[in-house]
């Protein structure tokens, strides 16, 4: 760990969600994420996209949720007690993200976030905005934006 | 917005500006249906009126000038002096919408409305430029004038102008009466309570405060009584106090010079009529010009306190008292006793109470799970429990339930506009303005309303000359019609023009790619075709419509409010539209179904029936749809699971369940599903916000269980169902 713990955040430095899906390690920014729960098994919607769970009760209201091991281009999320949804909003949008773990809060600079290397935009490609080094890991940071299925064309 | 105590006022002078501006439509739509009495061009002027008196308070100058001219002319109208005909109740219209539009301006700080000048011009040209200045000159300027003068004017005028045949009574107390415990003022109520009663009360006696003898009795009645009553009943209410009193009977000599001060009168008299706007002035004048010397006291002295009491009935003179009745000319009609209450927080309660509804359905599922006998008293109080809840649900919902009567008085007025803007004839009429339905559904309905309006007026009207050709009446007809039927609101809009020209409109749809040029369409198909993106039939882009972005723009909103429309023609005769909706957009009755393990709902008033199929109702058409016969039609089969991607279509229906559902267009399927599990209200979440649109899904409701359920669209999923091809996908896309 080359950066201090430090808990104030300034626009130099970022923090950061970090979870898994399968094997690889993913992150948004925390400041999207408006709350982490436990599995609930979603009803699933028609016609919908594969990478769509279903929809889920968040205390009354109806909140769409996107595998986002799916969504990536991989194996869909198993479904189970040890998975979680991270609710996270984008405008006036929210919705949950079906992950398979969350693994920790990291504080990083800006500086030590990279633009990814252009490569073959394939689905996960278009959806990560950065790559950053952590303690010998790659972690990925998603652009929500990308990700959310409020943009038809993308969907397709 | 608290911090500024005259926003506040101004905001509430807008809503009743609002409220004035309707009872306006109103009162003039009655006068444009041939009601011409005092009442109604009263609604009128008082109307405006109002209007221009809160305006003025605020200082809203332009509104003051727009309404003070409207107002003069109104007034003109009032007195008779000018004839109401067709033309002026056109021109009474367009400045009443003016009228709408200044005080939008003045509300919103908007500039002027344009037009505003002519209107005036046109509407002051119909009083002849004399007549203008006369009323003008007649006019009080528009400030406030002290009410109680009336009141004082009244009683002074009603002076000897009593009815020669009216029952007049002299009554002069003596101090005896007072001193034997009497009190006038109980015998002025039980002669009022015989009948209607003027009292007059002379007070000329009264010496100045330092001669006064606090024990005398210095005050006398002048009574007025109708003259049906008998007089042995009015002499009874004085039974005790005959002794005590002078009483005159049946005088009908000016009741003035019965008495011997006329000289105080007189003064009286003066002072009330030299300064006539004052009337505390009025009434202190007799006090402050007594006469000279103390007038002998009539009578022992009676206490003071007695005295301090007969002032009373003293105030209460001074004008025409006619208990018990209570005042006659009431203002306006009775608006009933209403509250205004912030909708955020009607809102509110209306998602707290779906809350409550969704928790009492998770008490009740976990109370059956618990597997308490039926009558048990928990089950008995959960029970009650229930209905209190849809109680409230009922209520709260009536709350947001709101006539769509200024919706229409809306729509009146863009078929004012529209049909004057393209020199047609066009008349509205609306029938069930009274039909309540949830303040959302009528918000959102105004725009594909105005739209659906606008294009009757421009497309589905002939032009006059045509019409005349056609031995029509010159006047078109729009008629706008709102109704209750089976839980939903429906609404018309109806048209007596040419009806659909479906070739001009096939026609179009070929040359415009949305249909191949050999495709066999049924009439009702041909007219679907209106609702297609990018159609348009207007020969010419008017200023009105035809811009292309028309029925499938209205079609889509009509269906994000949960609704459909289907459309009616008849060549020659005209076109309906049709636009059913949903009572509110929170709440709705449901069957709630299983299908290949996911819960359903399936809204009740969809639903005509369920049945179990045998093997003699279903018939295979082709390789994968199905019809039943039943009761000697046949009905198309949709498998749910099948269709909403949750299983394969089965091969095989036998069994199954099928709920039958009809659609507006009185086409009716079947959908099979797995089991019926129970039948009840459900609190309507929108997926609109939060995912978009799902064919086949109208929203989602969460279940006893936490669980989120959907509500299916039957119509919607079987316009989408896979088993349609073609030309009918087409005509069905958005």
């Amino acid at each position: 760990m080359t950066e201090p713990t430090n808990t104030q955040t300034n626009s130099n430095e970022v923090e950061l969600l970090s979870f898994r899906l399968g094997d690889e390690e993913y992150s948004v920014d925390i400041m999207s994420v408006r709350e982490i729960r436990g599995w609930t098994r979603a009803t699933p919607l028609p016609h919908a996209p594969a990478y769509v769970r279903g929809v889920i009760n968040l205390r009354g209201t109806v909140l769409p949720v996107v595998d986002l091991s799916v969504r990536l281009g991989m194996r869909p999320v198993a479904g189970d007690a040890r998975n979680v949804i991270v609710v996270v909003q984008i405008g006036t949008q929210t919705a949950g993200l079906l992950v398979d773990a969350v693994s920790d809060i990291l504080a990083l600079p800006r500086s030590a976030l990279q633009p990814p290397p252009d490569l073959a935009a394939d689905t996960a490609q278009r959806c990560i905005s950065a790559l950053t080094i952590v303690e010998g890991r790659m972690i990925r940071v998603l652009d929500l934006t990308a990700v959310l299925p409020q943009d038809d064309a993308e969907a397709a | 917005m608290p911090n500024d105590p005259m926003a506040e006022i101004k905001a509430s002078f807008f809503i009743e500006c609002d409220e004035l501006l309707e009872s306006l439509q109103d009162a003039l739509t009655e006068i444009e249906e041939g009601a011409h009495d005092g009442e109604t061009i009263n609604i009128v002027f008082r109307a405006v009126h109002s209007i221009k008196g809160g305006a003025g308070a605020f200082g809203l100058e332009a509104l003051v000038a727009f309404a003070h001219r409207y107002e003069t002319v109104m007034d003109e109208v009032r007195s008779g002096r000018l004839e109401v005909s067709a033309e002026a109740v056109k021109l009474f219209f367009q400045a009443a919408d003016l009228l709408a539009d200044e005080v939008h301006a003045a509300r919103d700080s908007q500039p002027e409305p344009e037009g505003a000048e002519a209107c005036l011009k046109a509407l002051e040209a119909l009083l002849g430029a004399d007549r203008l200045a006369e009323a003008e000159t007649d006019d009080a300027p528009p400030d406030f004038q002290p009410m109680g003068l009336s009141l004082d004017l009244a009683a002074d005028f009603d002076i000897g102008q009593t009815p020669p045949d009216a029952h007049v009574l002299h009554f002069k107390p003596h101090a005896d009466l007072y001193a034997s415990g009497n009190e006038p003022l109980y015998l002025l109520r039980a002669l009022a309570d015989l009948g209607p009663l003027e009292t007059e009360v002379d007070f000329s006696a009264i010496p100045p405060l330092d001669a006064i003898d606090p024990e005398a009795a210095y005050l006398s009645w002048t009574l007025r009584l109708d003259r049906t009553l008998d007089e042995a009943a009015i002499r009874d209410v004085f039974d005790f106090v005959e002794d005590v009193c002078d009483l005159e009977f049946g005088s009908r000599e000016n009741p003035l010079d019965s008495f011997g001060d006329v000289t105080s009168l007189l003064q009286f008299d003066a002072s009330t009529s030299g300064n006539d706007e004052n009337a505390p002035a009025s009434f202190g004048a007799p006090l402050a010009a007594p006469p000279p010397e103390p007038t002998p006291a009539p009578g022992p002295p009676s206490p003071p306190s007695r005295a301090g009491e007969a002032n009373e009935p003293d105030r209460a003179g001074m004008s025409p008292m006619t208990p018990p009745t209570p005042a006659t000319g009431t203002p306006a009609a009775d608006p009933g006793a209403t509250v205004r209450v912030d909708l955020e927080r009607i809102d509110r309660l209306v998602n707290l109470v779906g809350e409550l509804v969704i928790n009492q359905a998770m008490l009740a599922q976990s109370v059956t799970e618990a597997g308490l006998p039926p009558n048990s008293p928990v089950m008995t109080g959960l029970e009650a429990f229930m209905m209190l809840t849809r109680d409230i649900q009922d209520s709260v919902m009536m709350i947001r339930a709101q006539p769509v009567k200024p919706l229409f008085q809306r729509m009146a007025r863009i078929v004012r506009e529209s049909s004057s803007a393209i020199g047609k004839e066009v008349k509205l009429r609306t029938e069930g303005e009274a039909t309540e339905v949830d303040k959302t559904v009528i918000e959102r309905l105004a725009d594909p309303l105005t739209h659906m309006i606008r294009n009757a007026v421009d497309h589905g009207l002939e032009t006059t000359e045509t019409r005349v050709a056609a031995g029509k009446p010159r006047e078109g007809v729009i008629t706008l019609c709102a109704q209750h039927r089976s839980g939903r609101v429906v609404i018309e809009v109806t048209d007596d023009g040419g009806g659909i020209n479906r070739k001009k409109v096939f026609a179009k749809a070929v040359e415009k790619g949305l249909v191949p040029a050999d495709s066999h369409l049924s009439d009702s198909e041909i007219d679907n075709l209106l609702f297609l993106p990018g159609f348009s039939t207007a020969d010419q882009v008017s200023a009105l419509s035809g811009r292309g972005v028309g029925m499938d723009v209205v079609k889509s909103s009509i269906q994000a409010l949960g609704g459909r429309i289907a459309i009616t023609s008849e060549p020659g005769k005209g076109t309906c539209f049709s636009i059913s909706l949903p009572l509110t957009l929170a709440v709705l009755d449901g069957m709630v179904v299983n299908v290949a393990n996911e819960t359903l709902v399936v809204p009740l008033s969809s639903i005509l029936e369920t049945a179990t199929l045998t093997r003699e109702d279903i018939r295979v058409l082709g390789p994968e749809t199905h019809v039943i016969h039943l009761r000697g039609a046949f009905v198309p089969l949709y498998d749910l699971g099948a269709e909403l991607g949750y299983r394969a279509p089965k091969s095989n229906y036998e069994g199954g369940i099928v709920l039958l559902t009809a659609q507006e267009n009185g086409e009716r399927s079947a959908l099979v599903v797995d089991a019926i599990l129970e039948q009840r209200q459900v609190v309507i979440k929108g997926l609109q916000q939060s995912y978009g649109h799902i064919p086949g899904v109208a929203a989602a409701t969460i279940l006893g269980d936490g669980q989120i359920a959907l509500i299916l669209d039957p119509a919607d999923l079987v316009d989408n169902a896979s088993g349609r091809t073609g030309s009918r996908d087409l005509t069905l896309a958005g």
